[in-house]
């Protein structure tokens, strides 16, 4: 066990954890999208960043891949994490509007504008999709393809993989194909909050894995 | 044709079957056939068994990589920063509308291919355009008409 | 060079068989400068000339020839210095060969035309060290260059080479080493600037349980207009394996990677070459020397992605994997390629290495300021008259860089700034040309060292236009894992671009600020927290220049396309109607003799006008 300090309550935490999951331990929620508990954590939406504290300064980490250590000072809630995490979450929603997930984190946050151009690419790039198939389905059908911006999750050739079994994971954990707004007219992209559920146009790397959808488009649960 | 799986195989076999060198690997088949066909990423993902969107993925991220046929004539054009500041950017404008084509792109013919770099390491010559390895120094938009042509 | 070798197994053998090279060498020796830039200029062609024509006067035993690696002057190549005098011919053509060998080889005359004119005296230079050029250098580790041939081990071997090698492998333990590095107060050439030794200690205490470490040489030189990494790749290999094998002893690894861009094949030729020579003399491998040490080296390739320049993404890389980068909070030293214990350095810090071992760290701790020991070597392009490699103390001023060894800013233009540390780094205004080369120093004013790129700028260079070259190749780099850095470079790109095309808003300054205070804190490694240094570093010192685009929407520097206008000035033009043929779109018109004009609807800005026309009447403004 080593002692942490959270947001100033002082606490033991299993050695091997994460700050994430040390914070949960104690009621404290970080929020999270490319985190999944049963997956391996992957570090890349930067929203479940927290403040390190150091013996010069301070940095913003991640915390569901840092490790907890003896003595770690960590604030999940201060000026430095809110202004990164907002921002953050602005910059996703300038790529991916039509996410439920995404339109409530924002109202949650007070996001009441978003001041990048609007190109809605319909996916966040948190890559849980392709965890899920590599690491519970043991398969490894899909993955990131190219770089940058560019960078997408796909098929080899754009071809339905071999190794598909129809299992319908990857549209199931999507924070965005899952849950999508239905707000017919997005005001510069906000909702402002509602709690319906509609179906979504098409899924970017639908190659109709699940029976009960078929290639052009899918119904919401 | 037998002849397309035979010359990927061999060349993962050089290299021991062993996937850590799959840049290599696929680095080599890039410079026999000129571009990554695609059956030759299916015989080098089987052969060493990784999944196929693994090699894929490999042969996307890096530039080195073309996934299309690339053209007779490679043209580079040096986008390095002294090559920017002495007027690249000009000389890269004028090739696009010369060609046809944005960097990335063969011609419909297929003659040229266009690319951009960062830094071919003669800066004194800036801007600079390596067709093939001929390398033209302190080009300038009038004098690409003539270079261009003398390949045609 | 194919000489049947058997494998040197003690020191004493290496030592006789260097006092045997050095009996073989002959005196004068003609040397040829290889480096890319100068094959760009033609050398290949220069070389071979003179090779034939000491052929031809029949001097091949009398006289020595080597086409070597880079001599740094890249500006005033060809190339071609005389050794032992070092008299230093610039611009030479296949055609003065045979002068060159009758005149100054056989009967010792210069050769007027050839030497270089002092741009101040005006008087010509005989010598290479007297070339105002050289004179301020230091050149420790780039200046054996004129006298290696890459391909011949030998040649390094009658220079020194591997005695440092042996005195580690013979007379010093793994912590002595460690120790001198640590006193010489060597930090990493890369860019980070960390203490060499610190890492080395690191890893060498990283527990392994199968005893496996690795030690790797990053030469992915990515940042574009630096040169330098694989000017002492081609040029002399030697230095790196050398300096990779005492750190290999030091911190107790028996497996090497040098991992080196795909675009450097010349590089990678020289260093496979260099590293089969070594083996076969015993010098690398099993056993070497003797000594009961083994460690060998295997050259990696890298893809052509800037990312892989970070070392967790050349790990993921090496091992056959994109490249992206895995956050730092287990170093690699402790935990790296293939998990375990690996030490990584730049190919100039390793260079370093024997230099340390053989002349000791007292005496390279002298060199330099007290935070930044030792020497770099800068790639000095861009708007300067000197164009070329510069091995420069720490210490000296960026003033001193430019004007006394760089020969200042061509065609009577005026500084601007000057770039250095590439993509990573910032903008240094004139009035801050005194800073002194040091890592702490540059870093305090928004910049940084880098690996060595050092663009110098001038007033037709639009900073903002700068910020958004930078913004716009880091987009194309990021591998795109991170939201800040894919995302927010991104929007980046789309803000700076607006501003050159004239739809800059008011807020736009701030914003940028803001994306750029988040992206340097949240970003998952080092290409997206430093990517805001080149844009927050030209709105600190230029920010007036982003106000013009914005409000004025102009472009004082006339470079941004979409705010300058293509004019033909009424004195100059003299009417010959060569632009208005070469006009792609037909927009000039103007019969003969008389003033043309540019039609502003049809002019693309294509700038062919401006390049035919002999009497500079066109202007962009």
């Amino acid at each position: 066990m080593v002692e942490i300090v959270i947001d100033g309550i002082k606490t033991k935490a299993v050695e091997g954890t994460t700050v994430l999951e040390a914070a949960a331990e104690i009621g404290i929620v970080i929020p999270t999208l490319c985190h999944h508990p049963g997956l391996t954590p992957y570090g890349a939406c930067r929203v479940c960043l927290v403040e390190v504290i150091k013996e010069n300064g301070s940095s913003l980490e991640a915390s569901c891949i840092l490790p907890v250590e003896q003595g770690q000072i960590i604030l999940t809630n201060s000026e430095k994490v809110k202004k990164a995490r907002k921002l953050i979450v602005e910059l996703l929603l300038a790529s991916c509007p039509n996410s439920k997930t995404l339109q409530d984190m924002a109202s949650n946050m007070g996001i009441n504008k978003i001041r990048f151009k609007i190109k809605d690419r319909g996916c966040i790039l948190c890559g849980l999709c392709v965890r899920y198939c590599k690491e519970q389905m043991q398969s490894g059908g899909i993955g990131f393809i190219g770089r940058g911006i560019s960078r997408k999750v796909s098929t080899a050739f754009d071809v339905t993989p071999e190794e598909c079994r129809n299992c319908g994971g990857c549209e199931w954990i999507c924070p965005v194909c899952e849950r999508a707004c239905t707000a017919g007219n997005l005001l510069d992209g906000i909702c402002g909050g509602c709690q319906n559920l509609a179906p979504v146009e098409t899924c970017p790397i639908c190659t109709g894995c699940s029976e009960s959808v078929g290639m052009q488009g899918h119904k919401v649960y | 044709m037998k002849s397309d799986y035979e010359k990927p195989m061999a060349i993962v076999s050089k290299y021991g079957n062993n996937r850590d060198s799959l840049i290599s690997i696929l680095q080599d088949i890039q410079s026999e056939c000129r571009y990554l066909p695609e059956d030759a990423l299916r015989v080098v993902a089987s052969q060493l068994g990784l999944p196929l969107i693994q090699v894929y993925g490999v042969a996307t991220f890096f530039k080195a990589f073309s996934l299309e046929p690339r053209g007779e004539h490679e043209v580079r054009v040096c986008l390095g920063t002294a090559c920017h500041v002495r007027g690249a950017p000009i000389v890269l404008d004028e090739i696009k509308r010369h060609l046809g084509v944005n960097p990335g792109e063969t011609t419909d013919d297929m003659r040229f291919s266009l690319e951009t770099v960062n830094c071919l390491g003669a800066c004194a010559l800036g801007p600079i355009v390596v067709i093939n390895d001929k390398y033209f120094g302190q080009t300038s938009p009038g004098k690409l008409e003539k270079i261009l042509r003398s390949y045609e | 060079m194919r000489r049947s070798t058997k494998k040197l197994q003690s020191v004493a053998e290496l030592e006789q068989l260097r006092s045997r090279i050095l009996k073989r060498l002959k005196k004068p020796c003609v040397s040829v400068c290889g480096g890319t830039g100068c094959h760009a200029y033609g050398c290949s062609e220069v070389a071979a000339s003179i090779k034939k024509e000491i052929k031809r006067q029949g001097l091949t035993r009398q006289a020595d020839f080597k086409v070597t690696g880079c001599h740094g002057f890249c500006e005033h190549g060809p190339l071609v210095v005389i050794y032992p005098q070092k008299i230093f011919y610039q611009r030479v053509s296949p055609k003065d060969a045979p002068e060159i060998i009758s005149e100054t080889l056989l009967r010792h005359n210069i050769i007027k035309r050839l030497l270089y004119v002092d741009s101040v005296s005006g008087e010509k230079v005989n010598f290479e060290d007297d070339v105002p050029f050289y004179k301020k250098q230091q050149r420790l580790i780039l200046g054996n260059n004129g006298l290696i041939d890459p391909t011949d081990i030998e040649d390094y071997l009658a220079l020194g080479g591997y005695s440092a090698m042996s005195k580690v492998l013979f007379n010093m333990q793994p912590t002595e080493v460690i120790e001198e590095i640590r006193k010489s107060g060597l930090r990493g050439r890369g860019g980070g600037g960390f203490p060499a030794a610190r890492k080395w200690e690191t890893c060498r205490n990283a527990p392994s349980p199968d005893g496996i470490r690795y030690v790797i040489c990053n030469a992915d030189e990515g940042d574009p207009g630096a040169y330098m990494d694989r000017s002492l790749l081609e040029g002399n290999p030697h230095s790196v394996i050398e300096g990779m094998i005492i750190g290999a002893y030091a911190i107790g690894a028996h497996y090497g990677y040098v991992y080196v861009r795909y675009e450097y094949p010349l590089a990678v030729r020289n260093l496979s070459l260099a590293l089969e020579q070594a083996r076969a003399y015993g010098l690398l491998g099993e056993n070497i020397l003797g000594s009961g040490f083994s460690f060998d080296i295997k050259i990696s390739r890298g893809g052509g992605a800037f990312v892989c320049g970070e070392s967790t993404a050349l790990m993921a890389s090496i091992e056959g994997k994109i490249g992206e980068p895995r956050p730092k909070h287990i170093h690699t030293a402790v935990s790296g390629l293939y998990g375990k214990p690996t030490n990584l350095n730049n190919v100039e810090t390793w260079a370093n290495v024997p230099l340390i071992i053989n002349k000791g760290a007292s005496w390279y701790s002298q060199i330099g300021t007290e935070g930044s020991k030792g020497t770099k070597i800068f790639s000095l392009v861009g708007k300067i008259n000197n164009t070329g490699l510069v091995e420069v103390p720490m210490g000296i001023t960026l003033r001193e860089v430019i004007y006394d060894i760089g020969g200042g800013i061509p065609n009577g233009k005026r500084f601007k700034a000057v770039q250095t540390g590439g993509p990573s780094g910032g903008c240094v205004p004139e009035s801050l040309l005194d800073l002194p080369v040091d890592f702490d120093r540059l870093t305090a004013v928004g910049s940084m060292m880098g690996s060595g790129g050092m663009i110098v700028m001038d007033e037709n260079t639009c900073l903002v236009d700068i910020a958004r070259y930078f913004t716009k190749f880091l987009t194309e780099e990021s591998c795109g894992k991170c939201t800040p850095c894919r995302d927010g470079l991104d929007n980046m790109l789309d803000i700076l671009t607006d501003i050159t095309e004239g739809k800059g808003k008011e807020s736009d300054i701030e914003l940028l600020e803001e994306l750029g205070s988040v992206l340097k804190e949240a970003s998952l490694c080092a290409l997206g927290g430093t990517a805001v240094n080149p844009v927050l570093s030209t709105i600190t010192y230029f920010r007036d220049e982003y106000r013009t685009h914005i409000e004025e929407k102009r472009c004082p520097a006339g470079v941004c396309k979409a705010l300058i206008t293509i004019t033909i000035d009424e004195e100059k033009c003299t009417g010959c109607q060569v632009c208005a043929r070469k006009c792609p779109q037909e927009a000039i018109s103007g019969k003969k003799k008389e003033l043309h004009k540019i039609d502003h609807n049809k002019c693309i800005k294509c700038r062919l006008c401006q390049d035919v026309c002999k009497f500079e009447a066109v202007v962009a403004s």
